[in-house]
């Protein structure tokens, strides 16, 4: 699993985009495939111009979230690292408290993704705050 | 003679000096400064409404205007300016022939055919106008090199079919398909032919009387024009016999409360203000296009594209989409182990603009099994230049997946 802390240090070494998306890369790598029979139309998250599948499990002991999250796109598994480190296995509230915005803004992500590209990481992000949100309400 | 790129790119201030490898000439084309300046001019000197002819600067606007038009009408060969009528592009002036003439002589029992070729824009205002009307609307096969199967066309092409709409060049494949053939086999069946002349109009030189099609639809945008303009060509007869789709001002001859009579042709068509600056604009590329000898032109694509369909089918794990002896300068394909997304974000990287996705023909990609591709497509700006940095930015794109 990917430590947030981690991918913080090397983006703040890796100036030249070669080496990001390297890196980018070989995060998407780290990121357990899902089941192919799970990659339903349902589990589609809208807005991605690669197909992105989300599905949620609220553990109800802990009351944390554990998320897995696929693509049929390389560079996008590698984002959906960042993501999953941010989120993956943290209780609702904690979820909805955290400043991803901040974190892709540190990373100068977006700045490197096109608006529609951008749209989609925001899409899957909104996808996991309402299902936080729900869980919250509960 | 050859074709100078290299002089040619000098003319588009978004080219010249190699600022940028823009491959994404299928989407929309750069603008010569000679089209820049002429809308520019138009502002500063001529700027006025058109066909309000009470002041001097309204004549000039209406002559300017409509000079364009027959630049345009000149360009494609139609009989006369009555043919030519400006749209907002191909989509308007597909919807424009789906809704009027369509929605006006077809019913149930009837059928448009058209081909899994085609861009969204061709399929969904039949779609649309098919639901409304109860005519059934079918789609000729593709075959796997990405032509029109012509056995299932034909067979298709039944004696309920009243429009057959199909398009000039593929836009995701390239695929120049034969619209003198087709327009022949669809007269025959007593079909009226809508043609989708979107991807043709940079490329070659269209003449409409030599289709013997009755409709042909393009953009200004993917011809060195500005956005938000093109033409819709029609057959005089059969616009003369359409009613009117918009209405408003500009369409009009006389208007009281219980009735109205429209304007004569192509006015019937066009209601409000329109985009004058476009329509100049579109008139400027047309002079532009008439200052290039066109089977230079064709042939310093097609080398483009020739070399570049070589160059990348030695690079392992590349697969080509659209292998018909008869193509336009657009190039799609795929890299095995990556998605068309993380090609165009790697090639992207290197500043080469190439367009990935489905390219607004889903039946196509379910058709060929692949859920888009990568596509670069040429223009005359591009150079061998621009297609080496592809296959460089292919061969380094590849050293990361």
């Amino acid at each position: 699993m990917t430590d947030l802390d981690e991918v913080r240090g090397a983006f703040e070494l890796l100036d030249d985009w070669e080496d990001r998306y390297r890196f980018i890369l070989d995060l998407g790598r780290s990121v357990p495939e899902l089941d192919p029979e799970l990659k339903t139309d349902e589990r589609l998250v809208r807005g991605c111009q690669s197909l992105v599948w989300l599905v949620p499990r609220l553990d109800a002991e802990t009351g944390r979230l554990h998320l897995t999250i696929d693509s049929d796109a390389h560079i996008v598994r590698g984002l959906i690292a960042i993501v999953l480190a941010a989120y993956d296995g943290n209780g609702p509230d904690e979820i909805l408290d955290f400043d991803i915005e901040g974190l892709f803004s540190e990373l100068d992500l977006l700045q490197h993704l096109s608006p529609t590209r951008g749209n989609g990481l925001r899409a899957m992000v909104a996808r996991i705050r309402s299902v936080a949100e729900n869980a919250a309400a509960v | 003679m050859t074709f100078d790129a290299e002089a040619a790119a000098r003319d588009f201030p978004l080219i010249e000096g190699g600022k940028n490898v823009y491959l994404d000439n299928a989407a929309t084309t750069q603008k010569p400064a000679v089209v820049l300046d002429a809308v520019r001019r138009y502002y500063e000197t001529t700027n006025a409404n058109v066909h309000r002819a009470a002041h001097a600067l309204s004549d000039a606007a209406t002559q300017a205007f409509e000079s364009a038009r027959a630049d345009v009408a000149r360009w494609i060969n139609a009989n006369s300016t009555a043919e030519v009528v400006w749209t907002r592009g191909t989509t308007e002036g597909i919807n424009l022939v789906a809704h009027s003439y369509g929605g006006s002589v077809l019913g149930p029992g009837d059928r448009v055919l058209i081909t899994e070729l085609e861009h969204h824009s061709n399929i969904v205002p039949w779609q649309i106008v098919c639901a409304q009307t109860g005519a059934d609307l079918a789609a000729a096969k593709v075959t796997a090199d990405g032509r029109i199967d012509i056995d299932d066309f034909e067979a298709k092409l039944d004696g309920a079919t009243k429009i057959v709409a199909f398009g000039h060049v593929s836009n995701a494949l390239g695929t120049v398909n034969p619209v003198r053939d087709l327009v022949a086999r669809a007269r025959a069946a007593g079909a009226v032919t809508v043609v989708d002349g979107a991807q043709a109009m940079a490329h070659f030189h269209v003449d409409v009387q030599d289709f013997d099609c009755d409709f042909y639809a393009f953009s200004g945008h993917k011809m060195y024009a500005p956005t938000g303009i093109g033409a819709l060509y029609g057959r005089e007869t059969l616009l003369e016999a359409m009613p009117p789709w918009q209405a408003g001002g500009e369409m009009i001859e006389e208007v009281t409360i219980e009735a109205t009579t429209y304007a004569r042709l192509p006015f019937k068509f066009e209601a409000g203000t329109p985009n004058i600056a476009g329509a100049i604009g579109l008139g400027a590329a047309v002079g532009y296009l008439e200052g290039i000898d066109t089977e230079e032109l064709a042939a310093h694509e097609d080398h483009l594209l020739r070399t570049a369909t070589s160059r990348l089918s030695q690079v392992e794990g590349v697969r080509i989409l659209g292998t018909a002896p008869d193509k336009g300068p657009v190039l799609s394909f795929l890299m095995q182990g990556a998605h068309p997304h993380d090609v165009g974000t790697l090639l992207d990287q290197q500043g080469i603009a190439v367009r990935t996705g489905h390219h607004c023909a889903m039946p196509l990609m379910r058709r060929l099994g692949v859920p888009g591709t990568v596509r670069a497509s040429f223009a005359l700006y591009n150079s061998l230049t621009d297609v080496e940095r592809l296959i460089a930015g292919v061969h380094k794109t590849r050293s990361f997946l």
